[in-house]
């Protein structure tokens, strides 16, 4: 179908279905081979299928916009060096998406922005994964363990909607940006980006587990900012 | 309300919430999930936001790439194609 590629990269991106009217070839060998030959065709059309998706990971490890463009320029380049080389140990996308990760935390500490995860940073994690949900829940006496304002029905009945509000929506993106880098990142890939649970562990290097908690951490975030802009009338 | 509902309280049911939307509870505490989500509206509203904000997200407009990035990209696609071709450009040039 040509109206999904035109209308929605995206939407092309998460179902990865090439066809007649996609200059990508049908299958990851043939694609992967159409770029060891040199295909302009097909390379245009894989660096505009990814190259947003990897500018908004990107901009979840370096201090700003420009410096991640560069990143996303860095990563095409490294594509070309090792295309040669590619194996398929992993999907093609993860190792695009690898190499930008790489250079993006290189980057990222050079402008001292990235902190690698140290032992400090988990015990932060651990305190906050238990304050995260607390001021929601009453925390003694016979309602303890209930919700101080129980949630309500949020009025906009399509994301659509709530996104129409350009106020809505600059604050959904600094609420992203406020995260820490490793939740940010995880929001980013999964939510945002719509990568699958699988290839973000193996883009970040993750466990299943790890992935999961950062996810719900930054979910529960966003939805807090969000309440605002999509409570029914009582607001 | 929902109170006590189930064997969940609404604070575990919130904490669990991800991990009910992954698929990755035990069947046991799927099922408690559940039974709590059936008697606690506060809960199933709670759940539905979740669902919303996800697919809030998902909306977002894509990240521009600057057209000076995709054509300098393109131009670097075509030289380094052009040193595949002859391997021996480097001695050659
Ligand atoms: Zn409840």
């Amino acid at each position: 179908m040509l109206l999904p590629f035109i209308f929605s990269r995206k939407l092309v991106l998460f179902l990865a279905v090439p066809n007649l009217s996609d200059p990508l070839p049908r299958d990851e060998a043939s694609l992967v081979r159409a770029l060891q030959d040199g295909d302009e065709t097909v390379f245009s059309a894989v660096m505009d299928q990814y190259s947003g998706s990897l500018l908004r990971l990107a901009m979840a490890y370096v201090p700003s916009r420009a410096v991640a463009e560069e990143v996303v320029q860095e990563t095409w380049i490294g594509v070309l060096e090792g295309i040669g080389r590619f194996e398929g140990r992993s999907s093609f996308k993860t190792w695009v998406f690898r190499i930008l990760t790489n250079r993006a935390k290189t980057r990222g500490t050079r402008e001292r922005r990235y902190e690698p995860f140290g032992l400090a940073g988990v015990d932060s994690e651990k305190d906050e994964g238990s304050s995260l949900e607390d001021s929601l829940f009453v925390a003694e006496g016979s309602g303890s363990g209930h919700w101080v304002d129980p949630p309500q029905g949020w009025e906009a009945d399509t994301p659509e909607r709530a996104l129409l509000s350009k106020e809505c929506r600059i604050a959904i993106e600094e609420a992203i940006n406020g995260l820490p880098d490793n939740q940010r990142q995880v929001i980013t890939l999964r939510d945002v980006e719509g990568v699958s649970a699988e290839e973000v562990c193996n883009i970040l290097t993750i466990s299943e587990t790890n992935q999961r908690v950062l996810l719900h951490r930054a979910r529960t975030k966003v939805r807090r900012v969000l309440d605002p802009y999509v409570r029914g009338g009582n607001s | 309300m929902g109170f006590m509902a189930g064997n969940f309280t609404c604070k575990e049911v919130a904490a669990l919430i991800t991990e009910y939307l992954e698929g990755s509870l035990t069947l046991t505490q799927r099922i408690r999930f559940q039974m709590h989500l059936g008697l606690c509206f506060a809960c199933r509203n709670y759940l539905r936001q979740m669902k919303y904000t996800v697919a809030t997200l998902r909306q977002l407009p894509s990240e521009p790439v600057p057209t000076q990035v995709r054509e300098a990209l393109l131009e670097r696609f075509r030289s380094w194609k052009h040193e595949q071709s002859s391997p021996n450009s480097s001695s050659d040039s």
